[in-house]
């Protein structure tokens, strides 16, 4: 019988993605509440360091996998020798952080053992026995509870933020590393992968930016974008945008904020015009103050607003701009 | 050089989403609908590709009646013909894996050397269908895709990772890629284009046509209750007119929150 929780460690080149420990407390949770003891694997080339530092966790045990063929990441590299070990181990949850190296790959080993995979979970809680997993539809507008009714192993994927990694707990003493064979000869790797890089024009760090204006879709036109430079400016604010307004090249890609942009954390966070979908969200949420404009009083950006204004920013934005000059003119 | 683009058709990025009473899904009787964003940039990479290196795009989308309407315009930007998988018993296919195992079974007698999808829907957002669809298919993938560049027989993608990092892999064709929202600008349809999709097929396949039965496509995830999300934190909404509410505003930020 399937049991047991084994959770995915995602390492590049010996270094540990850090999301892995988020993933990580929802393991330990969901191990506590349903009494299936939680493994760890980490699979790769030279990953004793990632091994030895997952093993100082609370967990029963880490699995190493390594192969010349795992030495760098490729989605059949890891289909495959994941898919051995899986079959060996069967457990009955096999548990991922929502990273860009698991949406790459996990669908498409959940698929060849013939297993679900709910994705992108923001929680769970354990009913009958059974793991009721919360995941956000309509990119975070809505939540659901979602009731699996495959057979084990049930894969889940946690969105990143939805569990603190320094949450992780710790173990009195390490946890045993045992290396697993796998059979990879036959494997044909089909992708062949460059180097990674940065696109040149990294120009800005927001992430030093002690204050943030962002703006988003709302604004619906370049020539809008003017005036909330002007609120930033009298702010003496940096500027930032939501994805939209960097693909359509409104402003330049090294002010984005977001999931494929650069994560802040500023003393204010000033969203206009920005509904607040989970890929600009996870790059902005733990401002220390966030205020929004938006005209949809439903928007997920009010979630996690500390002050918000429902209204057209055409009229609100211009207003503030006019407050603030004011308000500097008489200090 | 042949590309199918899996397209998907979802309530309209503005929508005012309710929830339906019986809490499983959202009240969709006054939902206008749209492509999926990713879907959209999906047909227009597609598109492009056909203009330089020549061949077919050809659109598959699985719904009812509605859907014919994204098709259409699929085929008024320039796809060449469409498949339309529309069977009520399809409706019971609402996880990746049971639409994955519709479209390989649609895709079943096609030539191609491209598949692409949106990286994600914008309703169910699960990121697995295209992969799925490799899968079954036995295609090699790539996720995320900021760009293509075909060559003879193998196809060169810039992968987008994270943080503002990037990767070129090269994958032997026939592939399927997910393709990223701003991978490219949209075009609008034109009239000439309107006019000439009237001409374009679009096939129907029904469940006959698949030799899938709704037992097959019983989906292995269920929502059990859909809800608005629980805030995390508490938010003070300011009203009154904007002057009125911007004086407000910057106060508070000044002696409240003190951060300006």
């Amino acid at each position: 019988m399937s049991q047991g929780i084994l959770l995915f460690i995602e390492q590049r080149d010996g270094v540990l993605n850090r999301t892995s420990f988020e993933a990580m407390v929802a393991a330990q949770s969901i191990a506590e509440s349903t009494g299936e003891k939680l493994s760890a694997i980490v699979v790769g080339k030279a990953i004793a360091a990632v091994a030895s530092d997952v093993a100082s966790r609370k967990l029963e045990r880490v699995y190493t996998v390594e192969d010349d063929k795992l030495a760098e990441y490729t989605p059949d590299g890891y289909v495959e020798a994941l898919k051995q070990t899986i079959e060996k181990l069967d457990p009955r949850f096999v548990i991922l952080s929502h990273t860009y190296q698991v949406r790459d790959f996990a669908p498409k080993l959940a698929a060849a053992l013939g297993k679900t995979f709910v994705t992108d979970c923001v929680g769970f809680r354990v009913e009958d026995g059974d793991v009721v997993f919360t995941r956000q539809i309509f990119q975070g507008k809505i939540s659901t509870d979602v009731r699996v009714n495959g057979n084990p192993p049930i894969f889940a994927s946690f969105q990143a933020g939805a569990y603190r990694a320094d949450k992780a707990e710790s173990a009195e003493s390490p946890a045993e590393i045992t290396a697993l064979d796998v059979n990879m000869s036959g494997v044909e790797i089909r992708a062949q992968s460059e180097p990674k890089f940065q696109e040149a024009k990294q120009a800005v760090d927001l992430s030093q930016a002690p204050l943030i204006v962002a703006v988003g879709r709302g604004i619906k036109s370049q020539e809008n974008i003017e005036m909330v430079q002007k609120l930033a400016e009298a702010m003496g604010a940096e500027i930032a945008a939501s994805r939209p307004i960097c693909d359509n090249e409104w402003l330049p890609m090294d002010r984005q904020i977001g999931s494929s942009g650069q994560t802040v954390s500023p003393k204010l966070y000033l969203a206009v015009g920005i509904s607040g979908a989970i890929q600009h969200v996870v790059g902005m949420k733990n401002s220390q103050t966030i205020v929004a404009i938006n005209k949809d009083a439903e928007a997920p950006i009010f979630d996690i607003a500390d002050y918000g204004i429902v209204g057209d920013l055409f009229d609100i934005v211009p207003a503030l701009t006019a407050e603030i000059n004011k308000v500097k003119g008489s200090s | 050089m042949n590309i199918v683009v899996c397209l998907k058709q979802v309530p309209k990025k503005d929508s005012i989403l309710r929830i339906a009473a019986a809490q499983k899904w959202i009240d969709d009787r006054d939902i206008s609908y749209e492509m999926s964003e990713a879907d959209a940039y999906a047909l227009e990479e597609a598109l492009r590709q056909k203009e330089k290196h020549g061949g077919e795009v050809i659109v598959i989308s699985l719904g009812p009646e509605r859907v014919r309407q994204s098709i259409k315009e699929a085929l008024a930007k320039g796809a060449d013909r469409a498949i339309h998988l529309h069977d009520s018993i399809f409706d019971s296919a609402v996880d990746a894996a049971a639409v994955a195992r519709l479209l390989a079974a649609a895709l079943k007698d096609e030539k191609y050397d491209l598949i692409f999808t949106g990286l994600q829907s914008d309703d169910y957002g699960f990121a697995q269908v295209g992969l799925i669809l490799a899968e079954t298919l036995g295609l090699a993938s790539a996720t995320i895709v900021m760009e293509v560049q075909p060559q003879e027989g193998s196809v060169r993608v810039k992968r987008e990772l994270e943080s503002g990092w990037f990767q070129w892999v090269k994958l032997p064709m026939p592939a399927l890629l997910t393709i990223q929202s701003g991978i490219n600008q949209l075009r609008y349809a034109t009239l000439k284009g309107i006019m000439a999709a009237k001409k374009k097929e679009i096939r129907e396949v029904k469940a006959a046509d698949v030799g899938l039965t709704a037992d097959d496509l019983k989906p292995a995830q269920v929502i059990e209750r859909a809800y608005l999300p629980e805030k995390t934190k508490r938010t003070e909404f300011i009203e009154g007119k904007p002057a009125e509410a911007a004086a407000k505003l910057i106060e508070k930020l000044r002696f409240d929150a003190r951060v300006i």
